[in-house]
């Protein structure tokens, strides 16, 4: 792509329209057009409104946990032998992930927008479940959309949604994953236009999903940058999140994208290898195209044909990536790299037994990039990742692959 | 091209009638089962041809769109053959307009210039381009009215007269409304409900109105062909093409014939619906 042209900021996109340079916008059907306009004048102002902020303030702190802390990492560290290693912990937060600071916003607007019904897409789960949790929090009916073979390999999460009351409605068109979750969602919106607020799990979609999820996950970047400051005195020098559709990412690079020591690394995951069709690296293997709402790095063939990603992970296992995200590769701000099945299967174990942490497969994959980096880097320099969910919904796949018996 | 469009409507509206515009899927189950029924359209009674292009990701279709595509694209259809169609079928024909209908990004990738010259040369007369709201029209829609290409605009329930006029201003050869918020397919509204829409988008443009989503049968045609310009069938031409496929989807005497009969039923329909209004 072209030189990264001198930007005043990383931080000013998107748009009026909702681009990040070429990605972005509102390629949507007409039915949704005045739905994704409404939402806007809703967020537009709900934004700048201090009533909002300190509901979700409260609510962050009293239901969601915030803030989430900073841990130095201190056998992890000593076993690399690098560079100081610091997590901040999202998968301490309530349901398990990352994925409730974006729930309780939406729901919050959906209130303010007197929807009555809610439904969303879910990959691995955590967005399902954290749905479903601010659903039965507001007392809102909700409907979950996941891949059939989704459900199947995230029972745990499955039987956790329905436990909170949301309908699992589980989608075997195409290959039953999250693109085909999410293909039937936006059919479930342009059905039921009236009452339905669609809550969108990831910072990608159409105008201006990709801007709101992000502000709403930001809170990760802003408390950890406060954090380290407070333990190191410091910015980190190298920030690393793993990426599917983006929002973990998003949310604890945002801070950091002006601050010019601060080199920022995203993980996609390599599945089986790049050279093969088994892997979901958007960026690192995919080209620029159009689908779900927005332009962005997707994996297609030659006639623009969306091809199906695989990982390991189930949460990474979108063909697409955050639009945001594609222009932070292009103006060459953010590094995307691909990690492999088993190096996160590795990267899962090793923290598991350093320091008595089950990630979920998802960050394991940045905990992959980081094991990599760390011993090149010097003792005084600092590593922050983001341990963006819990592992727990993960064991049986991994028991499976290391042939445990559960 | 434009003309051969307003060209079709004027004489048809000359006729007393509704136009009937039917939709199927190209490469759906096989490229030359669909050249086959791409010629058999007009003969049967259809007026202008909206040609599917496949996506792998249709999201504003129901299930049975969703199926053929699937169905072309496992079949080895891609978009430069779906303008073969185009192709074939305008040797024999040069009256019946064509309307390319499907999403954004096999054109995208196909690249947007190369896109316009190739459906130009292949006969095509208008694009329906499900993703690309007028928020998007520097994309392909003023392209396309550059090249002269009419680039025919959805308008739904949830269009309010506010939004009507941008969704109307880039919108050229005419407009079709969608006849209920939902998925192609679904089950179709009270008649008199979209007599009222129709009115009020024409009160908005002089562009022909033509109804789809909904409409099955030759009774659905009439009914709505008393107050609309034109008539949108789709679902019910490709699962009466999915009904005469093998079990492997593959095509059968019947197939041809079948999309025939079909066609002469609801062209029947629309040629009485403006009797059915006079009563």
């Amino acid at each position: 792509m072209n030189e990264a042209p001198k930007l005043n900021s990383f931080r000013a996109g998107p748009d009026e329209d909702g681009r990040f340079g070429i990605f972005g916008g509102r390629f949507v059907a007409e039915t949704l057009m005045p739905l994704i306009l409404d939402l806007q004048a809703e967020w537009d102002k709900a934004k700048n409104d201090p009533a909002f902020k300190a509901e979700l303030d409260n609510l962050g702190a009293h239901y969601i946990g915030r803030p989430s802390p900073l841990y130095f990492a201190e056998r992890l560290t000593e076993e690399l032998g690098g560079a100081k290693i610091y997590f901040k912990r999202e998968e301490l937060n309530h349901t398990g992930s990352h994925k409730i600071n974006n729930c309780i916003g939406q729901i919050l607007l959906a209130k303010r927008m007197g929807k009555t019904r809610i439904i969303a897409e879910t990959g691995a789960g955590q967005h399902g479940v954290a749905s479903a949790t601010v659903a039965a929090r507001f007392g809102l009916p909700c409907v979950v959309y996941m891949g059939a073979t989704d459900v199947e390999r995230q029972a745990p999460n499955v039987f956790r949604m329905k436990l909170l009351g949301a309908e699992v409605k589980p989608v075997t068109a195409g290959n039953g994953t999250l693109k085909d979750a999410m293909n039937e969602a936006l059919r479930d919106w342009v059905t039921n236009v009236d009452n339905t607020y669609y809550l969108i799990g990831t910072a990608a979609g159409p105008h201006p999903y990709p801007e709101m999820v992000r502000d709403f996950q930001a809170v990760i970047g802003q408390e950890a940058k406060a954090q380290m400051l407070e333990a190191e005195g410091r910015l980190p020098d190298l920030v690393v999140a793993a990426v599917g559709g983006g929002s973990n990412a998003i949310g604890i690079f945002h801070s950091f994208l002006d601050d010019e020591g601060v080199k920022i690394v995203g993980v996609e995951a390599g599945g089986k290898g790049l050279d093969g069709e088994e892997h979901c690296a958007s960026i690192t293997a995919g080209s620029p195209g159009v689908l779900h709402g927005n332009r962005t790095y997707l994996l297609q063939d030659g006639d623009g044909q969306i091809k199906e990603g695989h990982s390991i992970s189930a949460g990474l296992d979108y063909p697409g990536i955050g639009p945001e995200h594609s222009w932070l590769n292009d103006v060459g701000r953010v590094e995307y790299v691909p990690i492999m099945d088993h190096e996160a299967l590795e990267a899962f174990q090793m923290l598991t037994r350093l320091e008595g942490i089950i990630p979920a497969l998802e960050p394991s994959h940045a905990l992959a990039e980081v094991i990599k980096r760390a011993p090149t880097m010097g003792k005084d320099e600092i590593i922050l990742m983001n341990l963006s969910g819990r592992g727990d919904k993960d064991i049986f796949t991994v028991g499976k692959i290391l042939g445990m018996g559960l | 091209m434009t003309a051969r469009m307003d060209r079709k409507f004027a004489d048809v509206a000359s006729e007393g009638r509704p136009v009937l515009v039917t939709y199927f899927m190209g490469g759906d189950p096989d490229f030359e089962t669909s050249v086959s029924i791409m010629k058999a359209l007009p003969k049967a009674g259809a007026d202008v041809i909206e040609l599917g292009m496949p996506f792998s990701d249709p999201m504003a279709d129901g299930p049975a769109i969703q199926l053929a595509g699937q169905r072309a694209l496992k079949a080895g259809q891609t978009l430069a053959k779906t303008l073969d169609i185009a192709r074939r079928f305008r040797e024999e024909d040069q009256r019946t307009p064509i309307v390319l209908m499907g999403y954004y990004n096999p054109i995208y990738i196909y690249g947007v210039d190369r896109f316009l010259t190739d459906a130009l040369d292949a006969g095509i007369d208008g694009l329906i381009v499900v993703d690309l709201p007028p928020e998007m029209d520097d994309e392909l829609c003023i392209p396309a009215l550059a090249k002269g290409i009419n680039f025919i605009r959805l308008a739904t329930p949830t269009t309010d007269d506010r939004r009507l006029p941008k969704v109307l201003e880039n919108t050229s050869g005419f407009v079709y409304y969608v006849s209920m918020n939902g998925i192609t397919g679904s089950a179709l509204p009270d008649p008199s409900l979209i007599a009222g829409a129709v009115e009020r988008i024409k009160s908005h443009t002089k562009l022909p109105v033509c109804v789809g989503f909904g409409v099955k049968t030759a009774e659905h045609a009439r009914a709505i062909g008393a107050s609309a310009d034109g008539v949108v069938v789709g679902t019910a031409i490709v699962n009466q093409i999915a009904s005469s496929l093998t079990e492997e989807g593959r095509a059968t005497d019947a197939t041809v014939p079948g999309v025939e009969a079909l066609i002469r039923g609801l062209s029947a329909g629309v040629r009485s619906a403006r009797l059915a209004a006079a009563e």
